[in-house]
């Protein structure tokens, strides 16, 4: 296998897109499922509510429809993270950092702004993707590489919300 | 662990490894791609989706795969679609891709991972008003393009 060094340690995106597309067919060919992420955060939220008012659990329709259990969506996310510290880790590309760069020249270093930001992010982001019935991985990976029309439209909508948001975080463009 | 969740786990690491490897789980690229000033991302899923729909079709003619797509629903492919991009655009990770940033180090992720588990939690209280009000909004059909092409 070639390796194109783009930076520091990193292949070209080609390539680990290319890789990444016979992971899936290999994955679709053993299970016959196909993986999307958002799910999981719904299993995740279930359990986690099963904890502390298993009563409120059981009365929601949506945790019905997903029933709050550890399934193989979930070791599939909690993979990623041991997938990409084994990657970080062998190229040497790991670094503790709680503000990134982009953010930073803009914003500055400040964590708390960035973990405020980030988590209201993040709810508005699994609100939409649960909405959506999809997210990145879902719709635009598993959904269009099955041409489904859903996944289509989701994606669309994916990036033009992310490009309007982009744009007002990052004043149109016009600053750094 | 049954042998299906054992290969989630294997699926998981090798795309989380692929995922670093191909520097897409960082903010700066996610963000870049959003703001046009980095495709890194979109050369990624791109290529991703070339060889998956090539391979998910030619086993799926020797009935090998069974596609499972989801249903098109208009109001909540393009409502959900939309907001999903909004959050997206201020956390700058994906469910997916966060855990593999949080591989890698950038601990900002933590944020997202809990707001997403709060978003999932905040939705599913929502959901049977949603369900009487808008969930039916648009058409409601399951077909893949090639059948809407021709």
């Amino acid at each position: 296998m070639e390796q194109k060094s783009v930076e520091n340690g990193g292949w070209s995106p080609y390539l680990a897109g290319g890789l990444s597309g016979l992971v899936i067919i290999v994955s679709v060919l053993w299970t016959g499922k196909f993986f999307g992420a958002s799910t999981s955060f719904v299993r995740s939220v279930g359990m986690l509510e099963n904890y502390f008012d298993p009563e409120r659990v059981a009365q929601l329709d949506y945790f019905v429809r997903y029933l709050p259990k550890f399934d193989w969506q979930l070791l599939f996310v909690i993979g990623i993270f041991v997938g990409s510290l084994i990657a970080s880790l062998s190229s040497n590309t790991f670094k503790w950092q709680g503000v990134p760069d982009m953010w930073a020249e803009r914003f500055g270093t400040n964590p708390a702004l960035r973990g405020i930001v980030a988590f209201i992010g993040g709810i508005i982001a699994m609100y939409g993707a649960r909405l959506a019935g999809g997210c990145p991985s879902g719709h635009g990976l598993s959904g269009i590489i099955q041409l489904a029309v859903s996944g289509l439209i989701a994606m669309v909508f994916f990036f033009v919300g992310g490009i309007i948001m982009a744009r007002l975080v990052y004043c149109g463009g016009n600053c750094k | 662990m049954s042998a299906e969740m054992i290969f989630g786990l294997i699926t998981g690491i090798s795309f989380g490894f692929l995922l670093q490897k191909g520097g897409v789980v960082r903010y700066d690229k996610q963000l870049g791609a959003l703001r046009f000033k980095d495709m890194t991302i979109l050369k990624f899923m791109l290529s991703a989706i070339i060889v998956g729909m090539v391979g998910i079709h030619f086993f799926e003619i020797f009935g090998l795969v069974q596609l499972l797509y989801k249903p098109v629903v208009l109001g909540e492919n393009i409502a959900g679609g939309l907001i999903f991009g909004l959050g997206w655009g201020l956390l700058g990770y994906c469910p997916g891709t966060q855990g593999g940033a949080l591989g890698e180090g950038r601990w900002d992720s933590l944020w997202g991972i809990l707001g997403m588990i709060v978003g999932a939690g905040v939705y599913a209280e929502t959901y049977p008003l949603l369900m009487d009000r808008f969930l039916d909004w648009g058409i409601s059909a399951t077909f893949p393009c090639p059948s809407c092409l021709v």
